[in-house]
């Protein structure tokens, strides 16, 4: 790893972001030949105040939509001086920014075969506006644009299958990750960018200002999310689905609701939480999430 | 020819982000610290750094207090105070 420190303090992202925590750890596995186009979101917001920039290398702030087209770009060009080798490209958004406004020009770097890395840090709504609603927000979870109501506990959809859809253009690399296993991230990271062509990685970061739990509990939450298998680490190599971490014992998704204030009109609910329950019972044999149980005797 | 450029990033100083701590910061004990560095490493702010007990530092001009070094370490050798607890908030 780099000694040159690659993401700086005095970015202002609010306490105990995740998003802040994934972005060093991501830059910091990438290392520092690596250009990055970023879309619009907390993450360009807190970590480039004009005339400051957390970031110790070359780094664009895209528009909201289109960060995997610049991303694009650069690489063309990189290519065209013979220097893409040597460098890494990154373009990293938001949910919201990759899921819904950005996927056109996403779904066009995957399928142009682009040499880049994509990053989604998802927290799960648009938080820079506000806590709006996106395509990757949660089943029941209550945000500006989806509120809860004598009629509705929350956002009626559930969450966009990005990966899958990542997937289906054919590439060699798709993974998730979680805040909650930081190693796992840097792991994750430094195998994609040993890979040619594109990648794609969801990363579910916890924002404490719209899920509502305390700053020191971002980790928690977020280990929470895998453990319950509401928020299941799987990589797909080549089309394939070659790895997810299982766990012996998988917790309810109670104890995951229960951490956070964005959920908790559900807590006297039982019918509303069975409906989330189901959802992570469908990821769990989906990815096959369940460790076989070691034999003891 | 392009609009606002930061050309030498490195320079930067940011926001003094440690004004934001309102309530709690971390002190290091220096007691049962291993030196795994799990603190540095999930230090959103990156503003922990050193190898090991001895040198493990937190830079509080930008530390906001967020308490995720003091739940992450294995040893609880990081607590958090009350801000105001050992003179002056620093
Ligand atoms: C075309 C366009 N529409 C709307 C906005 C306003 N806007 C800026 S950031 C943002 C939300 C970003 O949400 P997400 O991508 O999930 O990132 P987060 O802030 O949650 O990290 C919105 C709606 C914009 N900048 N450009
Ligand atoms: S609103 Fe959420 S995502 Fe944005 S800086 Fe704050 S904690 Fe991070
Ligand atoms: S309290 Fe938060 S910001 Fe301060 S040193 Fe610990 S992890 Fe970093
Ligand atoms: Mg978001």
């Amino acid at each position: 790893m780099d000694n040159k420190i690659l993401f700086k303090p005095g970015h202002t992202a609010c306490a105990g972001c995740a998003q802040s925590l994934a972005a060093r750890l991501v830059i910091e596995a990438a290392g520092s030949n690596t250009i990055i186009a970023n879309n619009t979101g907390c993450l360009e917001v807190f970590s480039t105040k004009f005339p400051d920039s957390a970031w110790n290398v070359p780094w664009i702030h895209s528009l909201f939509e289109n960060c995997a087209a610049v991303a694009s770009g650069i690489e063309a060009a990189l290519i065209y001086l013979g220097k893409k080798d040597a460098t890494n490209v990154i373009a990293q958004a938001g949910d919201g920014g990759t899921a819904d406004i950005g996927l056109q020009a996403l779904s066009g770097m995957l399928e142009r075969g682009h040499d880049i890395l994509y990053i989604c840090y998802d927290n799960e709504a648009y938080m820079n506006t506000g806590v709006q609603r996106s395509g990757l927000t949660p089943f029941y979870t209550n945000t500006t644009t989806s509120p809860i109501s004598a009629r509705f506990p929350g956002n009626l959809r559930p969450k966009k299958p990005m990966p899958e859809i990542a997937n289906a253009h054919g590439i060699p690399y798709v993974a998730t990750a979680s805040a909650g296993f930081p190693q796992d991230i840097q792991r994750k990271v430094k195998k994609a960018l040993s890979i040619k062509g594109p990648k794609y990685m969801q990363i579910h970061v916890p924002c404490p200002l719209g899920w509502r739990h305390e700053s020191g509990q971002t980790l928690a939450v977020a280990k929470l999310a895998v453990e319950t298998g509401l928020y299941p680490l799987i990589e797909y190599e080549n089309g394939k689905l070659s790895g997810a971490r299982k766990f012996a014992q998988l917790k309810p998704v109670e104890e995951y609701l229960k951490a956070q204030g964005r959920f908790k009109h559900l807590l006297g609910d039982p019918e509303s939480i069975k409906q989330i329950q189901a959802i992570a019972d469908n990821n769990i044999l989906k990815y096959n999430l369940k460790a076989e149980a070691q034999k003891s005797d | 020819m392009f609009g606002p450029l930061i050309v030498k990033p490195a320079k930067s100083k940011g926001s003094k982000t440690g004004s934001w701590r309102v309530k709690l910061r971390p002190e290091f004990l220096k007691k049962n610290c291993i030196g795994c560095k799990l603190c540095i490493s999930v230090c959103p702010e990156a503003c922990i750094q050193g190898k090991d007990k001895e040198t493990i530092k937190i830079n509080y001009e930008y530390c906001k207090g967020c308490g995720l070094c003091s739940v992450i370490c294995p040893k609880s050798d990081i607590l958090m105070l009350e801000e105001e607890s050992k003179g002056d908030k620093k």
